[in-house]
């Protein structure tokens, strides 16, 4: 814990930004909805799209609901969807890029051409298809949005994987006859942990944008739910006028996924590596 | 540039172009399983979905077996590429005529939205990567990352919500729909595309700027900079002359790496625009489930991407000296 708060006082102020942008939305997604000052579908303002006021910080939406309210409760659905379709992307696609490195080239080979192959297909549009025959309900878009990214993590996972099992000490640790699970779990992944935990954080940004767009299309989170991406869509009317109802969720998610990589960039050993 | 060089070099080079024009197809011919078997996970199937749920079971199988759903799979699998590859990819269920009209209709405009933001991203994204690796480490440099790195995070929407809210709002400069048709002239199709263009060229050369930079800096690190440094060559003179004929290969791999963010970005910029595009098609198709047309634009999409991979990497074949010499 000491360590940590030292690494964060030793960001560079890029980074101290992004820091504090994350842990701004980590909180506004954990405690959020309880500080939201209205019900999330009540109908409370008289006008449609309202500009700032006292009773509405953000305004009022395109049916007269408190803008800020819901975009606590948006932030909640995306930062918690993006989150666990991001670890259920990185947990999968590290795993199997383990299974790959200690498997050796019988194992290595056809599950490496088979996500080279699924790598080719750019993410948005595999996702459509993905949407198109699936649906989309909350279990579908997590998994949809986990399936996409799985082979961009195996990538990376499986070179640093490969890598390291190359290294004398795995070698030692095969040759004092420990199993593959052993070698995979408690040899190589710990020493891969680091750029994982990078990595983990881009998929996490582009899971936000591909469920946003998504949702943006119409084709993501499906009302009554919403997420930001939601929000942005159902205001798409106010936008002749400018309204406060359709920037304030666009910037939310500008505000998440810019301090995301502002806080990666910074991380330390960053820019050493080639 | 494989000319230049020997001729068992440049025998070489094709031999490793064919390996990799090979691979691409057999990619490509992947990636066709891969997306008809999603597509035939479909719960129902087309013939059910066209005749809406009043449909009698005797008319769903006749219609079943007029579109051959009832056939197996691998069969319908064979005749869908066949017909693919044959310029027929089917008939469009929502539409009703064939896909083919439909995705000709739309690609012409998605290909020209495409180039004009080549034309526009490229230029801009050299000035910037070649002016912040210059910079490197100053404070133009640290100034451009920050903003780079913030415009790959930021959702295409949110770019086309500022400038609609600039452009046609605020200064009524342009429209904040862009139509596409025969009848128009070239300025006023202009003058709709502009804001596609534009948000879909901030998006790409934030992208673009960044390889750009890094492919710079990569040979600014090599002996021969050094040594023409020491010489007393004008870092100008040392870019232009020195560096740039080393980097090119580099920067075109970059080029093509980034514009397949064109794809992606195309999705939402058609969607929030109205430009008759294929992304929006696609979306479209995504919408009403009409998975022979939405097969056929993943397709394209595809291939389009797999070329510009291809592109990115024969250059990369084709620069390195030492394919070449041997």
């Amino acid at each position: 814990m000491a360590r940590s708060i030292k690494g964060a006082i030793a960001l560079p102020l890029s980074g101290k930004i992004g820091l504090t942008l994350v842990l701004f939305w980590i909180l506004a997604a954990l405690i959020g909805p309880m500080l939201a000052p209205y019900p999330v579908g009540a109908f409370v303002a008289f006008d449609v799209f309202d500009g700032s006021s006292g009773a509405h910080w953000l305004g009022s939406d395109y049916l007269g609901r408190d803008v800020l309210s819901r975009l606590l409760w948006g932030a909640r659905y995306t930062v918690a969807l993006a989150a666990a379709a991001a670890l259920l992307a990185s947990t999968t696609g590290t795993a199997l890029a383990l299974t790959a490195a200690v498997g050796g080239p019988k194992v290595d080979e056809p599950l490496s051409r088979f996500m080279d192959m699924l790598i080719s297909i750019p993410s948005k549009i595999f996702s459509l298809v993905l949407v198109a025959a699936f649906g989309s309900s909350l279990p579908l878009l997590l998994l949809i949005a986990a399936i996409t990214y799985v082979p961009g993590n195996y990538r990376i996972a499986r070179a640093l994987a490969v890598n390291l099992a190359q290294m004398d000490y795995v070698q030692v640790a095969k040759a004092r006859g420990e199993g593959r699970f052993h070698i995979a779990i408690a040899e190589v992944l710990p020493n891969m942990i680091h750029p994982l935990l990078a990595d983990f954080g881009l998929r996490f940004v582009f899971i936000v944008l591909l469920l946003s767009g998504l949702s943006f299309l119409g084709l993501g989170v499906q009302p009554p739910d919403a997420d930001l991406g939601s929000l942005v869509r159902e205001n798409i009317s106010g936008l002749g006028e400018g309204a406060l109802a359709i920037l304030a969720p666009a910037v939310a998610i500008a505000t998440l996924t810019v301090g995301v990589n502002l806080l990666i960039d910074a991380l330390p050993g960053r820019g050493k590596r080639k | 540039m494989a000319g230049a060089s020997t001729s068992s070099g440049a025998k070489a080079a094709l031999v490793l172009i064919g390996q990799r024009l090979a691979s691409s197809l057999l990619t490509l011919l992947l990636v066709s399983v891969t997306i008809f078997v999603i597509a035939q996970l479909l719960p129902g199937d087309a013939a059910q979905e066209a005749l809406g749920q009043s449909a009698t079971a005797e008319q769903v199988a006749a219609l079943r077996h007029e579109m051959g759903l009832d056939q197996p799979a691998p069969v319908r699998y064979i005749s869908w590429l066949t017909g693919m590859v044959s310029g027929d990819p089917g008939q469009s269920l929502v539409a009703g005529m064939p896909v083919s009209e439909v995705i000709s209709s739309r690609l012409p405009n998605s290909l020209l939205l495409a180039a004009l933001t080549a034309l526009v991203a490229v230029p801009v994204a050299l000035a910037i990567g070649i002016g912040s690796a210059m910079n490197r480490g100053g404070r133009l440099d640290r100034a451009l990352n920050i903003s780079t790195l913030s415009m790959v995070a930021v959702p295409e929407f949110l770019v086309a919500t500022i400038a609609v809210l600039i452009f046609s709002v605020k200064l009524r400069w342009l429209p904040s729909i862009a139509l596409a048709s025969d009848e128009m002239s070239w300025g006023d199709y202009l003058r709709g595309a502009a804001m596609p263009i534009l948000c879909l060229s901030i998006v790409v050369i934030a992208q673009m700027a960044r390889m750009t930079r890094a492919a710079v800096i990569d040979q600014m690190d090599r002996p021969y900079v050094e040594m023409a440094l020491l010489k007393g060559v004008a870092p100008v003179q040392i870019v232009l002359k020195h560096i740039m004929p080393n980097a090119i290969a580099p920067i075109v791999n970059a080029m093509a790496l980034s514009l397949s963010y064109l794809l992606g970005g195309a999705v939402i910029v058609e969607t929030i625009f109205n430009y008759p595009g294929l992304a929006s098609l696609m979306v479209n198709a995504v919408t009403s489930r009409d998975m022979p047309l939405l097969q056929a634009c993943a397709m394209i999409f595809c291939a389009a991407y797999l070329i510009l991979m291809l592109i990115a990497d024969v250059t990369a074949i084709l620069a390195n000296p030492r394919l070449r010499a041997q």
